[in-house]
């Protein structure tokens, strides 16, 4: 369970490092995120969510049956979509509304 | 030698922790427009905590036809009658007051056509809970006399003659260290993961259910300060999705899944519907060699699948992830469920600071609310947020009476600071001292890591930890105690090389503090009271001489078990203090 960050795709913004509630995320050196333990993800996704520029991934470890995807998240108004990428590149996404309550 | 900066903070109230309770208090407080309220947290408001991902539902509500009794009564059954009658009832009185100042700061709640909120079972409502953290923290923030400061890692408390003063902690990234003096202080920092080893020990060692950054801080530091605690024996076992720890309730209630055995059996009725019970059912049919147990959800309509996997977006995202990527959803196979490692939590068991009815602790001054305050299960987040406000409005008042016998204006340097200004010096002093000889030395033998992995080790094998199927015994818990002391000794050998090694540390040494209490806890209740979070082999069966607290306190560096009558039926607990 943990994080990927995309150093590519990251602006070095700081959102990330502000939100973690672990407090597992700083910018190194050269400005960009950087996750120092990443078995010590909690798995809460609130980077992600923070992050604007779509760098950060997150994946299930293989000791919990990790099979390699990545999931990612974008905001459009109150619309969150939530994307998982299989290691073949396959994407499958699902839009929620924040404005919707849960069903159950 | 390192120095740290010194930062010196004077306020009226300090809330320390800006989780679910925290930042309601914070809120609550924002009316009073005189006093400066100072809110600590060692993340950032805005996800910090239990609430980080969101939640599913609010769980405790007070349902049409239903009254503040009902939810007592049910608490009671549940816990197996050790609560606190008082508490719960002054809690269950708030909780629809507190949902509706959810909805109005902007959490969605789901309403009929009549606008009436749409129950789940006997005490939920529905919700859309992913954002209920940044709206919180929104709300705290905006409070004019509220002063927010993030990143700021409390660890201890400043007491005199059993009244409190303030708190001093550092900042987990730069090397400050902040002592706050305070005319009264409310302890919110939640309860404690990552005492015992979880179910998964490796790379996904931090996928728990209870965020693994809620350390127990706030037990620790009343524990050190001679604070009384209660009930550190009833531990916290959730059921769960296997390995994603997703909650299971989602699926039970909202597609109306029940467990079953690997013969597809239903299990549940044949042992009990109390939380602990369905645990208990699980292990037992695992035991018994009747596992795997699911929740069968084979065959539920597609629509209810889509529905399920918003839900989990909405609070659990790896559980999305575990059913896309497996290829199978809900509808296809059935979800796995498992116990997971004992955590302490009083929002849902009811160990933590033994209080009265405005959550003050027996420290003068010092309020707790929230999972870190005792006496009182099942609050959920709106419990949260109802101990929030009680615990504010008592702090504000208590400030207030303090303030007419010591005859000094609000927004003056705390009194306490120049009164007793030579102890307060020494302890805050020595606190920092403790800091920085951590940040200096040399390279140690062992590292936090290392010290947490044998603490975890130990809980799990000794003192009733998934290893050895959630039993122990008076023989094993002695051998717990005595490593969880020689634990704690290396601890204080350890070195860190920067402040992000410091707040692992103190992580470490928190947990270390209530591993001592739930330790001697445990070995007190001479009985098994709440099967499936726990079995004390050596004493089976429920004995009805145990119908009391299993309360304690610090005293010289050891912790001093003791029992006290329960208050039930309308009466309520004062402090003689
Ligand atoms: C995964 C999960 C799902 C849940 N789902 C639901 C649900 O669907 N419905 C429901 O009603 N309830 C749910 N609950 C229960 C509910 O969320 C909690 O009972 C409630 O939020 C507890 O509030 P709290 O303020 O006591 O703790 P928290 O909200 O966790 O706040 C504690 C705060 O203290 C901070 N802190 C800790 N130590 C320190 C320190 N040393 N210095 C400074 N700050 C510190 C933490 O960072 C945190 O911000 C869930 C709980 C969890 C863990
Ligand atoms: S939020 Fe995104 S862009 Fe900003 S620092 Fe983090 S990873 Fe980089
Ligand atoms: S998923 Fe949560 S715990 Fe993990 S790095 Fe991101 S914010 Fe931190």
């Amino acid at each position: 369970m943990s994080i990927r960050i995309e150093t590519d795709r990251c602006s070095g913004c700081g959102r990330c490092c502000e939100v973690c509630p672990g407090n597992l995320i700083r910018r190194s050196a050269d400005g960009k995120a950087d996750i120092r333990r990443r078995q010590d993800c909690w798995g809460c996704t609130s980077c992600l969510k923070e992050c604007k520029t779509g760098a950060i991934l997150f994946y299930l470890g293989a000791d919990i049956g990790g099979r390699g995807s990545v999931l990612s998240v974008s905001q459009k108004g109150d619309i969150k979509i939530w994307s998982v990428t299989d290691p073949g590149g396959n994407v499958q996404k699902i839009a929620v509304n924040s404005k919707e309550s849960n069903q159950y | 030698m390192i120095s740290m900066i010194q930062r010196h903070i004077d306020t009226d109230i300090l809330i320390i922790g800006g989780g679910t309770a925290g930042c309601f208090a914070a809120i609550t407080l924002g009316k009073e427009k005189e006093i400066r309220v100072l809110l600590a947290e060692k993340a950032n408001i805005r996800r910090s905590g239990c609430l980080a991902a969101g939640v599913n539902a609010l769980n405790a509500y007070i349902t049409k036809g239903k009254t503040p009794q009902d939810y007592v009564d049910y608490a009671r059954r549940d816990a197996a009658g050790i609560v606190r009658e008082d508490l719960l009832f002054s809690m269950a009185e708030r909780l629809n007051h507190a949902a509706e100042e959810l909805e109005r700061l902007g959490v969605v709640i789901l309403k009929d056509k009549q606008g009436e909120y749409v129950a789940r079972g006997d005490r939920n409502i529905k919700i859309n809970g992913e954002n209920i953290k940044p709206v919180l923290a929104r709300a705290a923030a905006e409070q004019e006399n509220v002063t927010v400061l993030n990143h700021v890692n409390i660890t201890d408390y400043l007491v005199k003659d059993n009244r409190i003063y303030g708190a001093c902690g550092f900042d987990v990234r730069e090397e400050v260290f902040y002592e706050i003096c305070a005319g009264a202080v409310i302890c919110a920092t939640g309860g404690a993961a990552g005492l015992y080893r979880p179910g998964h020990a490796g790379f996904s060692r931090h996928k728990m259910w209870y965020p693994p950054f809620n350390t127990g801080a706030g037990y620790a530091m009343g524990i050190r300060a001679g604070a009384e605690m209660t009930t550190f024996e009833m531990r916290f076992i959730a059921l769960r999705c296997k390995d994603t720890i997703a909650p299971t309730g989602t699926i039970a209630q909202g597609a109306g899944a029940r467990q079953i055995n690997a013969y597809g059996e239903e299990y549940e009725e044949k042992y009990g519907l109390t939380t602990s019970q369905r645990v208990y059912g699980t292990v037992r049919e695992n035991k018994e060699g009747r596992g795997p147990c699911y929740l069968k959800t084979k065959g539920i309509a597609e629509k209810q699948e889509q529905d399920l996997y918003k839900a989990y977006l909405n609070m659990a995202p790896s559980q999305y992830v575990r059913w896309v990527e497996s290829g199978k959803g809900p509808a296809q196979e059935n979800v796995e469920i498992e116990g997971t490692e004992p955590y302490i939590v009083g929002g849902h068991t009811a160990s933590g600071y033994w209080v009265d009815g405005d959550r003050q602790t027996t420290i003068r001054g010092l309020f707790a609310a929230g999972d870190v305050a005792g006496g009182c299960p099942q609050k959920y987040v709106t419990g949260a947020l109802a101990e929030g406000e009680i615990a504010a409005e008592a702090a504000y008042r208590y400030i207030k009476a303090e303030e007419k016998s010591k005859e000094i204006s609000a927004g003056a340097a705390y009194p306490y600071s120049k009164a007793e200004g030579e102890s307060k010096e020494t302890s805050a002093a020595d606190k920092k001292a403790e800091y920085e000889a951590y940040l200096s030395g040399e390279e140690a033998l062992f590292t936090a890591d290392d010290l947490e992995e044998a603490m975890q080790e130990t809980m799990d094998r000794y003192a009733g930890g998934i290893g050895s199927g959630y039993g122990y015994r008076e023989s094993g818990l002695k051998t717990a105690a005595e490593k969880i002391a020689s634990i704690e000794k290396l601890s204080q050998k350890l070195h860190a090389a920067d402040m992000d090694d410091l707040l692992r540390i103190y992580e470490l040494k928190e947990r270390l503090t209530v591993c001592q209490a739930v330790i001697a806890h445990l070995s007190a209740r001479k009985e098994t009271r709440w099967r499936g979070f726990g079995e004390n082999l050596d004493y089976p069966q429920e004995d009805a001489a145990w119908e009391k607290y299993v309360n304690s306190r610090m005293e010289n560096g050891t912790i001093r078990v003791f029992e006290r009558e329960l208050v039930k039926g309308g009466a309520a607990y004062e402090h003689t203090h």
